[in-house]
């Protein structure tokens, strides 16, 4: 995700990197190269230009040129430019209302993913103890509404589908009847895609807005969008004043840098990201945290939280106390590459450490995954006891693991080198919690794909 | 009826033409000297048409080192100058003809949301007017209702429709679908794959394994695989291309929703990148909303005429 801008700017800044004093051509050149790299990242050029003024004013400022450090205090201004840039700190929620139910309208071009999101949203929604009804009134593309009611089969969601009805107006009217006599809390509304200059439709979209007083209008908007991003979230705002921003296929390797531009001129926050096919795939937008990924200063945040997400913390501590009596086994081994494969791709876990936003990109990640469903697959192959004294692995021993797992010999003597290392790593950095455990973790798993 | 099409994409670019125009059709109007400001505002117009920064900076190298030559003849030359350069960068060999292969088998490929299913539904109805036979295979199993969405426009268009059960093996599918176009005769098959984007490994091995799956039904199929463009995307367009290219080659490409504001000068970038043409253009939702490309007038579009 922005991974592209991210290895620019850390390019530029790697070259300002351990030349004591910042002179004012320093800056200038620093501030071309962060041009280039917004611009390939698709940010409006408009947006470029007042961004780069503000940087300039302040990396100028006596702020960056008497700094001991000053590649960082460069760094800092542009990081909290672009987060301001972003519409601020965290948005990731919905407006409810008194007067149920809390309608949510969501609008937005062909094909930037409405529906899709619609579904997620409503997926969040129960998540949080809320009863979203969800209704398309996309009369126009054929099988719209047939898709979001069998996105709603599929996931256990409430769409109000009448047939009969081919009136957005007059379905959405119909949606709020039945929500408000079942008692739904929200009515996520899928309106269909529409082009921001097209009159008629964007009439259309201004009367549901009349209808069903929204408390939140969401502008779904697709990260793999150019420079033309600007002017259909601007119009979209104009018509019927946007309240947020779902940013769509952030699981490609878009840069996104329309989206940041989206933000910056309609001034609205960016509440979700989708980061995926699935309904489940939808994140909180996080301005500070996303922003620190295009820097490389990496997600430690995030990575904190999947870790203690996924590590048993008990288990890990017990780890280490084994650790410490030099009991770490084949076992501890397997249980903790269990772990890691939980995390999530290989690839997404490593951008998230700082500097390794690159190495992420190196990394063979389905390669990395097959190696290590194949080291899990040796070790629960071996015998309780061979796991707990590898010593005992004679030559035969060996072989009948490699068959048993459907690997060779080698592969097996591969995982026996790679858990002796990570005990001798471990042994090294000795005790601390499950954090620490998590992190000298990744980076033995580095060293193996490396 | 060459003339109605031109026509029609000229009509359909207007907006396009129009804003452009602002930009850069102004800049280069009359014959008041250049100055050298006005070649950054020339490059910043581009770059808000989504050339992309390879592109534009090969055009601007070609404009400054022939600046000065057309410095005192004004604008009018500058605007002829970057509308070949542009054309150069649009060049490229002309589409392999049709062939008498029976079916002939057209792969509709692209990242999520770009049009790929209605741009079916319009090459049917264009295959129909030419009055061939055509079979829509819904080879997105993946999506909720693609597979009602394309069975529409079978219906509208009288072509005819093969699918398989939501979320079966597309490959399964198309096989079912190739082997039914050869015993009923199709002339044309054309294959609806799900959007993918293009960093899934796994979901490009599978449109990778369809194209070896249609050779083995019918020789050299799939005959065409046309690439889906949406005139909005960024330079992730670029990306895109290489992958789709990588996982199943890529004869052409499909530029759509070119009836809004954006200027689609990706496709400039995407040519230049794959050197595969573009075939055709979307201009709206309708199915007669589907014209040939045309270089001159889109490059008319992006510079002014």
């Amino acid at each position: 995700m922005f991974d592209a801008l991210s290895d620019r700017l850390q390019g530029v800044f790697r070259s300002l990197r351990g030349r004591g004093a910042l002179t004012p051509e320093d800056v200038d050149q620093a501030l071309r190269e962060i041009r280039l790299a917004l611009l390939e990242a698709d940010v409006h050029f408009k947006v470029v230009k007042q961004f780069l003024e503000r940087v300039r004013v302040r990396a100028v400022g006596q702020d960056v040129l008497k700094s001991l450090t000053p590649d960082q205090a460069v760094l800092r201004v542009v990081r909290d430019e672009m987060v301001a840039l972003f519409g601020g700190g965290d948005a990731a929620r919905l407006q409810g209302s008194s007067r149920l139910p809390a309608v949510v309208l969501m609008t937005g071009l062909q094909g930037s993913g409405k529906t899709t999101s619609t579904a997620k949203l409503a997926r969040w929604l129960v998540q949080g103890g809320h009863h979203p009804l969800l209704v398309s009134t996309d009369v126009y593309r054929p099988a719209a509404r047939e898709q979001l009611r069998t996105l709603g089969q599929q996931n256990n969601l409430q769409v109000h589908h009448p047939e009969s009805l081919t009136q957005p107006r007059a379905i959405l009217e119909s949606a709020l009847t039945e929500a408000r006599s079942v008692g739904h809390d929200f009515l996520l509304v899928d309106t269909a895609g529409r082009l921001h200059i097209d009159d008629e439709l964007m009439a259309e979209l201004e009367e549901l807005k009349r209808a069903s007083q929204p408390t939140e209008v969401l502008y779904v908007a697709d990260a793999m969008t150019g420079q033309d991003a600007v002017k259909s979230a601007e119009e979209f705002h104009k018509r019927v004043g946007t309240t947020g921003i779902v940013l769509t296929k952030l699981d490609g390797d878009a840069r996104g840098g329309a989206a940041l531009s989206a933000a910056s001129v309609t001034g609205c926050p960016i509440k979700f990201a989708g980061v995926g096919e699935r309904v489940d795939e939808l994140e909180p937008f996080q301005a500070d945290r996303m922003v620190g990924r295009i820097l490389g200063m990496g997600d430690v945040l995030g990575l904190i939280e999947k870790a203690e997400l996924i590590v048993d913390r008990e288990k890990a501590e017990e780890q280490v106390r084994k650790l410490r009596r030099g009991e770490f086994t084949l076992e501890d081994y397997r249980d903790q590459l269990g772990q890691v494969r939980k995390m999530g791709p290989l690839d997404s876990v490593l951008s998230m450490i700082p500097g390794l936003g690159n190495a992420a990109k190196d990394v063979d990640t389905e390669q990395g995954e097959r190696d290590l469903r194949r080291a899990l697959a040796i070790i629960d192959s071996m015998t309780p006891l061979e796991r707990r004294e590898p010593s005992v692995l004679n030559g035969s021993r060996r072989k009948r693991i490699a068959k048993g797992s459907g690997t060779h010999v080698e592969d097996v003597n591969r995982v026996l080198k790679q858990f002796v290392q990570a005990r001798k790593l471990m042994k090294q950095f000795g005790g601390g919690g499950a954090n620490k455990m998590m992190k000298r973790l990744m980076g033995g798993r580095m060293a193996q794909f490396r | 009826m060459a003339n109605s099409f031109l026509d029609r994409f000229k009509q359909g670019l207007s907006r396009t033409r129009d804003i452009l125009n602002a930009d850069v059709g102004d800049l280069l109007r009359g014959r008041r000297p250049l100055e050298p400001a006005d070649l950054d505002a020339i490059e910043e117009a581009l770059l808000a048409a989504d050339m992309g920064v390879p592109a534009v900076a090969e055009a601007m190298e070609v404009l400054r080192a022939r600046s000065r030559e057309v410095w005192t003849e004004g604008r009018d030359a500058m605007r002829g100058l970057l509308r070949q350069e542009l054309l150069r960068q649009l060049e490229q060999p002309a589409p392999a003809a049709r062939t008498a292969a029976r079916p002939w088998v057209v792969f509709l490929v692209g990242v999520n949301g770009v049009g790929k299913t209605t741009t079916i539904g319009k090459l049917a109805r264009a295959e129909r007017a030419a009055g061939r036979t055509a079979l829509l295979v819904a080879a997105d199993t993946f999506r909720a209702a693609a597979a009602e969405q394309l069975q529409v426009w079978a219906e509208r268009t009288g072509a005819a429709f093969h699918r398989g059960a939501e979320g079966a093996d597309p490959s399964a599918v198309l096989t079912d679908g190739l082997r039914a176009a050869r015993s009923r005769g199709h002339d044309t098959v054309l294959v609806d794959t799900a959007g993918r984007l293009h960093t899934k490994g796994n979901l490009m091995a599978e449109l990778a394994k369809m194209s070896r799956v249609a050779a083995r039904e019918v020789p050299d199929a799939p005959h065409e695989t046309l690439l889906v463009l949406d005139a909005t995307l960024g330079g992730n367009a670029l990306a895109q291309a290489r992958e789709f290219a990588k996982a199943g080659g890529v004869t052409g490409l499909v530029l759509t929703k070119l009836d809004g504001t954006a200027k689609g000068g990706v496709a400039v970038a995407v040519v230049r990148e794959l050197g595969v043409p573009i075939r055709h253009v979307g201009l709206g939702e309708a199915a007669e909303d589907l014209v040939p490309f045309d270089a001159s007038s889109f490059v008319d579009a992006l510079v002014g005429e």
